[in-house]
């Protein structure tokens, strides 16, 4: 392999990662805030492309703003997907509201299918962000660059919302002892919204920049970017932002890398997400940057 | 308060599954007595759905046309497999247990037919594929017919092309490892390029991927470095569109060729501007049409849906056809003795041309290559087995 080979692969690696990193940011604020693994992650990432798509198709609108409107309306679906599926059981044992997040997938994914259809949508990136950059050989999409800029200003943002802001004290309390923190006169339900929507805004932006790196758009897209994002939240640290980020792109560029030192191997792709996420809960179950989370009693 | 509220989820949680399973649409009712039924499993969702939409449109025009057979009403059930090679098995199950069809159409995709195959076989179903190419389809199984040429006549066909017209040496194989319509493709093709350039080493790469992945760059790359004369890589439409537009991002600019899937609408509008120029081999092109029966189909499709039509659609009306023309024949809706009369099938004349089925039940036919050309499927030239 040439050195030129192995800086293309280090390339698509990050590329790769940096996607999963954004996604993977919304699964673990969820999840760090209410103790909730949103399932529907995935579908909310999904519905996020299509309503790019559909903006983009039906109105004059730029694209810029297209993409800032269906994030924000995205953002807006997850709300109600909390207050509809997850709000009912919130006292209820968390298991149920597991089920409650299963199902709202499944619930999600075929109603996509009745409504979009299952033939596949050819997503309309626009051509600037589709330019190809060529360094020395090594060819990098505009997007790729992209990317990462997007994910590494989301963090700074977010970091920044929940380190400094009131809200963010309030996401915070709310982490780390629920009654406690209602009692203090912290309004649970405000909060909880707030974090859906965050949430599911990260999941629309990185639907839409899936999207225009993978103009194909299907109900199924989001299963299984949402598993994977999942197990590098995991790998990071469930719950820790920094962590799903570094998850993320070790899970791009383990995939990249696995494929290109060991091609017999590339039908073992998805499985490569599996195995690293069973070594990273034997090794340290907490994962790479977690905490140790006392279980509330 | 809180029972109830789990009640709901549950029942949300149970409907959405439902709502997940094949669901099963009837174009026409009636009494049993005076009703042939004839089931047809399609992927309408999925990776294929593409595929199996385009040939369920040709089933349900011929059905339109040719309702009626031995004075009853043949009602069509049309089923989802989704794309699945489980639920293509149950697809299959449902439509003779359940439906209680005579004889089964389809499906689009080797893998999902192949899945029905012990199925139909056991049950004494016959079922008639209208695109399936992979061999194995048909072999040892006397209940599966095709109307459609296979995969080592394709592969040959590709090769060729490849050795003759584009003068190439070597040659890269992009598979999708999980479809045995790829899989069972490249081989052809390999052994028939391997003989064509008379050198063991003219394959000089052949990667995998996955049905279902989005990302193909770790692979591309690596075809990049072996700088191969040409890549061939059937796939799905979806997955193979991609594919191209990541070599041509990555500065690869082979020519890449491909196989039957190629032709849908789709594989133009994710492709781009990236699959101009690629060439792939199909049933059949409404350029040039090769029968009587081509021209009648092609104005009947033009009037129903406003659009030419495509090698799917001809082949689902084919199918449909040769199921009515064997039940006639056969003068019974008897399972077993259709199967027979679909078997004797010789020079039936279909859209796609003249239908003779060998003794695995395959049919002998010619091939067309097309090539995309400013955004369009365009006619190059026809080959003969």
């Amino acid at each position: 392999m040439s050195i030129q080979e192995f800086l293309q692969h280090m390339a698509n690696g990050t590329s790769l990662g940096s996607l999963y990193a954004l996604i993977a940011i919304g699964y673990t604020l969820v999840y760090g805030i209410l103790r909730l693994i949103n399932f529907a992650h995935g579908e909310i990432f999904m519905l996020g492309a299509y309503i790019a798509y559909y903006g983009i198709i039906f109105t004059p609108l730029p694209w810029w703003l297209v993409f800032i409107l269906a994030s924000v309306l995205t953002g807006l679906v997850g709300l109600l997907l909390e207050k509809l599926a997850y709000k009912p059981l919130r006292s209820s044992p968390r298991i149920t509201i597991l089920i409650s997040a299963i199902g709202a997938s499944f619930l999600l994914q075929n109603l996509s299918i009745l409504v979009f259809g299952g033939r596949p949508k050819a997503f309309p990136s626009p051509d600037i962000l589709n330019g190809i950059l060529n360094i020395r050989g090594v060819s990098v999409a505009s997007i790729s660059i992209i990317i990462p800029i997007v994910t590494i200003i989301l963090l700074v943002i977010l970091t920044f919302l929940i380190k400094k802001t009131k809200t963010g004290m309030a996401m915070r309390a709310l982490s780390k002892d629920y009654e406690a923190a209602s009692l203090m006169g912290i309004d649970i339900n405000k909060v909880i919204s707030f974090t859906f929507f965050i949430g599911s805004f990260l999941a629309a932006v990185g639907g839409i920049m899936w999207g225009v790196k993978y103009p194909q758009l299907v109900p199924h897209m989001g299963m299984m970017p949402g598993l994977k994002c999942f197990i590098a939240a995991v790998i990071g640290g469930i719950g820790n932002i920094t962590g799903a980020v570094i998850g993320g792109f070790i899970l791009g560029l383990g995939e990249i890398m696995l494929i290109a030192f060991l091609p017999t191997l590339t039908g073992y792709r998805d499985a490569f997400a599996f195995i690293l996420l069973i070594v990273i809960l034997l090794i340290k179950p907490t994962g790479l940057m977690g905490e140790k989370i006392a279980e509330k009693v | 308060m809180k029972k109830s509220l789990l009640l709901v989820m549950c029942t949300v949680l149970v409907v959405a599954l439902l709502s997940g399973c094949a669901q099963s649409t009837s174009t026409s009712g009636g009494g049993d007595s005076d009703v042939i039924k004839i089931g047809v499993f399609e992927p309408m969702t999925g990776a294929n759905a593409a595929g199996g939409e385009m040939t369920v449109e040709g089933i349900e025009l011929a059905h339109k046309k040719v309702g009626e057979v031995l004075g009853k009403k043949v009602e069509l059930v049309v089923v989802d497999n989704k794309s699945d090679k489980v639920e293509a098995a149950n697809a299959a199950s449902k439509l003779i247990e359940q439906d209680k069809v005579v004889a089964i159409i389809g499906s689009y995709g080797s893998s999902l037919s192949m899945a029905a195959g012990d199925i139909v076989k056991n049950m004494q179903v016959p079922a008639v594929g209208c695109s399936p190419t992979n061999p194995l389809v048909t072999l040892n199984n006397d209940y599966y017919f095709r109307v459609c040429f296979i995969d080592p006549f394709q592969g040959t066909v590709m090769a060729n092309y490849a050795f003759n017209e584009l003068g190439a040496k070597k040659a890269a194989i992009i598979q999708d490892v999980q479809n045995d319509y790829s899989v069972g493709l490249s081989t052809y093709f390999a052994e028939s390029f391997k003989s064509l350039t008379g050198d063991d080493n003219s394959i000089v790469a052949t990667t995998s991927y996955n049905a279902g992945d989005q990302d193909f760059t770790a692979q591309l790359t690596s075809v990049k470095g072996l700088n191969p004369d040409v890549i061939f890589a059937p796939g799905n439409y979806g997955e193979s569109a991609l594919l191209i537009k990541q070599a041509r991002d990555l500065g690869i600019d082979a020519p890449f060729l491909g196989g039957d899937t190629w032709e849908s609408p789709e594989f133009l509008s994710i492709g781009g501007d990236a699959v101009e120029g690629i060439v792939y081999s199909s049933h059949f092109t409404s350029e040039a049409p090769v029968t009587e029966v081509s021209e009648t189909f092609l104005a009947e499709y033009k009037e129903e849906f406003g659009q030419d039509a495509n090698a799917f659609a001809a082949l689902g009306y084919d199918a449909y056809m040769l199921v009515i023309d064997a039940i006639e024949r056969a003068n019974s809706a008897d399972s077993n003795a259709i199967r027979d009369a679909i078997a004797e099938t010789a020079g039936f004349v279909g859209a796609t041309g003249n239908i003779s089925l060998d003794a695995n039940g395959d049919a002998v036919k010619s091939a067309v290559i097309n090539q995309v050309q400013g955004g369009k499927f365009i006619y190059l030239t026809t080959v003969e087995p």
